[in-house]
């Protein structure tokens, strides 16, 4: 029912008024002196040094890509957890195949430190 | 005019906005940020066709997911972030009377089809009902238990072959 989002559409409507009522608000009523100190991007207050735009590391493709395999399994998980409880023992052998299946790839990207930070 | 109908326009302009800014934007990530834009308003017009399930869908996998692989892709690809080229070339006007004749083609093709062309009738159940369908479906053996399970060995296959793609590089003497 279309109606039941109505309150999610009063949020999306609401953030969205908030924010650029903020922003409008320091548009008008902030005063603005820029100067080159000012406009220099922040670094812990050290003197910046290289390239702002420099290319992240490709672990963050990697937790991406994880993440959106993820986020697929909780799409087939979701129409199954509505029936969990009509389909019995049956239904959840049959998730758990397909938990399983993925959990090799889960071993798999933690084995070869996919998911570590150094 | 319904309300229905008036915020169906209203989310339609949205999107439409969305979409050509998404093409026309000169900056990659503010084109990347306009895409969520349209693709928010398309789960917005699910859940006005109580497909709540299609909406979860939307929200979850292309806003979500495939939102944030296209902004990590356009990090991770070099200088691409602080260009600002312009959208169109010589033959933006050939190109676009183009796409124009094809999707009227394709507009006048499907109103003759006499399913398409009558008002669909209403849903006989409510969105629950074909949720719980959906559930129902996926783990019975007559009907798309294969497809399921197949779709985690595909799930496993993509991870696999990505983290192949992008493997950290093996830490020398270390076992990592």
């Amino acid at each position: 029912m279309p109606e039941d989002f109505l309150p999610i559409a009063v949020l999306i409507i609401l953030a969205t008024g908030l924010s650029f009522t903020i922003l409008l608000l320091g548009q008008i009523f902030g005063p603005r002196r820029p100067n080159p100190r000012k406009g220099s991007p922040y670094e812990s207050g050290m003197r910046p040094y290289g390239k702002g735009q420099r290319r992240v590391p490709i672990h963050y493709y990697l937790i991406a890509v994880l993440f959106i395999l993820f986020d697929v399994e909780i799409i087939f998980i979701l129409p199954w957890a509505v029936v969990l409880r009509d389909l019995g023992i049956f239904g959840l052998i049959e998730m758990g195949l397909f938990v399983a299946i993925l959990l090799i790839g889960f071993v798999y990207a933690w084995k070869k430190g996919a998911l570590e930070w150094d | 005019m319904t309300v229905l109908q008036i915020i169906f326009l209203g989310i339609s302009v949205i999107i439409v906005i969305g979409a050509l800014m998404t093409v026309s934007s000169p900056n990659l990530v503010h084109a990347a940020l306009w895409l969520i834009l349209a693709l928010a308003g398309v789960a917005a017009i699910f859940v006005l066709l109580e497909a709540s399930f299609l909406a979860v869908v939307q929200v979850a996998v292309y806003i979500d997911a495939i939102s944030i692989l296209i902004v990590i892709a356009v990090m991770l690809t070099r200088r691409a972030m602080g260009e600002t080229e312009r959208q169109i070339n010589r033959s933006w006007l050939l190109a676009a009377f183009a796409a124009f004749m094809v999707f009227s083609g394709i507009l006048s093709l499907f109103s003759q089809v006499p399913q398409l062309a009558n008002t669909p009738s209403d849903l006989v159940e409510s969105s629950e009902f074909y949720i719980q369908e959906l559930g129902k479906a996926l783990v019975n053996v007559d009907q798309s238990i294969i497809p399921f399970e197949v779709a985690s060995v595909l799930l496993l296959a993509a991870m696999i072959g990505a983290i192949f793609i992008a493997r950290p590089p093996e830490r020398a003497g270390g076992d990592s």
